[in-house]
């Protein structure tokens, strides 16, 4: 386990990504130095409502919020966290994968976890889930490629341009 | 299954017959269950065509499920104003589907399948928002509803389910279950006692919420409030049911005690209370629906207080419905603008009561 970077005691539990101006920092924190911060951990159930979170978005607080600093947009509808933090809404079953790290997140703040302990569907847990897998693929070949060309890798960014091409149909 | 134009029998409102378990307090209870088909983006981010397919697809798996293979099936973007207002009035469709709200206009595939207690949303904010609709206090009943539409229509189309987030929809609040349960109950007692606000207060602090008879956004009418659970994600379908049941179960018994209070401490004020709303109810000869709903809450407590003598839960429960404007406008063969629905509504009331035996 990684020490909390705050008291350096405790077991850190949860990421603090926090956006100032230009710069996004993350910290590791322990659940006591993290409510400290006014932010919940999986075992506190809270009530704050979808629209205080979005709200609390524009203050720079939390991963949705530098998520939607970097516009990255979901593969399949083009939505982007920027959208959703707007209306409230995904735009495909697809964001919450492509926004899978960031939502996880919302879901402790506004369910107080993010494991689904219902029915379970069965046609999806006899195909397992290729179309998930697929999105993730593309959302690392776009974040390679991105780091390829800020790194002026001209060669590696065709190809995987080129890979991300040809998965994206 | 059929098409309609927005017809369907006046009267066929079993929810409202004040037949199921606590009917005195609890008038109806309503389960729903937020799905979405894989492969198509939510509304926002998909096209006409995308509802139309949506539509076709459903209407396909309705066409070969037992239950719903005798449904009716609503478009909504067809139907005028009336017929939209119609179905949003028999609590079939939302607001915003059938476009009700200033300047909205019906979603194009905007529709609703509805087999007995049963009613299928189409292309709402998620595609498929199916509902089981009860009399009384009933949630295992209106979640066996929901759960058999489902059942049916899953195994005939792809919903799109996360193996962490379960079912997914448009928005993070229903994801999960995508599992909504809401009671709508009468509490005068808590109101006129003042004691509501620290039984809503009590309510949000464990994961409940409340709206009005109306659903999100709508004003409390008549001390009838509809409590339903919060969350929908980490906790089973039963679970979420029964936390909620629970709850409502101590609200009513807060709301029986409530009743008790003021039967003891101002015995005079309750009676003339009540007396007047009947008055009132009885004898109008015009009355707007807000109003209504709020004699009707009078005429209610008193009955169940052994003031008034008795009236059928079920006709105070069916003018909820029947003497809303697009059911006024449609039996009187008028329209929503009419200046005389408020005449209609009395008169409505005044022969419903009379066919009890009750009112000229």
């Amino acid at each position: 386990m990684t020490p909390c970077q705050a008291c350096h005691v405790r077991d850190a539990e949860v990421e603090l990504t926090q956006v100032m101006g230009d710069e996004v920092t993350t910290l590791r924190l322990c659940g006591k130095c993290a409510a400290e911060r006014g932010t919940p951990t999986e075992s506190q159930v809270t009530d704050s409502p979808l629209g205080a979170f979005l709200a609390a978005m524009g203050q720079g607080a939390t991963p949705l919020a530098a998520a939607a600093a970097t516009g990255e947009p979901c593969p399949t509808c083009g939505a982007t966290l920027g959208d959703f933090r707007a209306s409230g809404r995904l735009g495909c079953a697809d964001c919450w994968v492509a926004f899978e790290r960031p939502l996880r997140d919302l879901l402790r703040r506004v369910h107080g976890g993010t494991r689904h302990v219902g029915r379970r569907y069965l046609q999806a847990a006899e195909a397992g889930d290729p179309s998930s897998d697929l999105i993730r693929e593309r959302l690392r070949l776009r974040e390679a490629l991105r780091d390829a060309v800020t790194a002026e890798h001209f060669e590696l960014a065709a190809e995987l341009r080129d890979r991300l091409r040809g998965l994206e149909g | 299954m059929t098409d309609s134009v927005g017809g369907g029998g006046e009267d066929d409102l079993p929810w409202l017959a004040a037949s199921g378990p606590w009917a005195d307090l609890v008038v109806s209870t309503r389960v729903r269950l937020a799905r979405n088909l894989v492969g198509v983006g939510f509304r926002g981010r998909n096209s006409e065509a995308d509802r139309e397919g949506v539509l076709e697809q459903v209407q396909a798996a309705a066409a070969d499920a037992p239950s719903l293979a005798g449904a009716t099936l609503h478009r909504l973007d067809p139907l005028p104003l009336e017929g939209r207002q119609w179905l949003q009035e028999r609590q079939l469709v939302s607001r915003e589907l059938a476009g009700l709200d200033p300047g909205g206009r019906a979603t194009g595939g905007g529709a609703v399948l509805v087999a007995g207690a049963v009613a299928v949303m189409l292309n709402e904010e998620d595609h498929l928002r199916m509902q089981g609709l009860r009399s009384g206090f009933a949630l295992d009943e209106a979640l066996a509803d929901a759960e058999r539409a489902d059942g049916e229509l899953g195994a005939r189309l792809s919903f799109a389910f996360h193996p962490e987030f379960g079912y997914l929809t448009a928005c993070p609040t229903n994801v999960g279950t995508g599992l909504r349960a809401s009671v709508l109950i009468h509490l005068p007692g808590l109101v006129l006692t003042r004691e509501i606000a620290k039984v809503l207060q009590g309510l949000a602090q464990v994961g409940l919420t409340y709206r009005g008879l109306y659903g999100e956004g709508s004003a409390v009418l008549g001390n009838l409030f509809q409590l339903s659970n919060q969350t929908t994600l980490g906790k089973s379908e039963s679970e979420l049911l029964d936390h909620l049941g629970r709850l409502v179960r101590q609200v009513m018994e807060c709301e029986i005690q409530a009743r008790d209070v003021l039967r003891r401490d101002a015995a005079a004020v309750l009676d003339d209370q009540v007396w007047r709303a009947w008055g009132v109810l009885s004898h109008a000869r015009a009355v707007t629906f807000d109003e209504l709903v709020e004699l009707l809450s009078g005429v209610r407590l008193g009955v169940s207080l052994g003031i008034l003598p008795p009236l059928p839960l079920g006709t105070m429960n069916r003018l909820l419905v029947l003497a809303q404007s697009a059911h006024l406008a449609r039996a009187a063969g008028t329209s929503l603008e009419d200046e005389a629905l408020a005449v209609h509504r009395a008169t409505l009331v005044r022969r419903l009561l009379a066919d009890e035996g009750r009112a000229r």
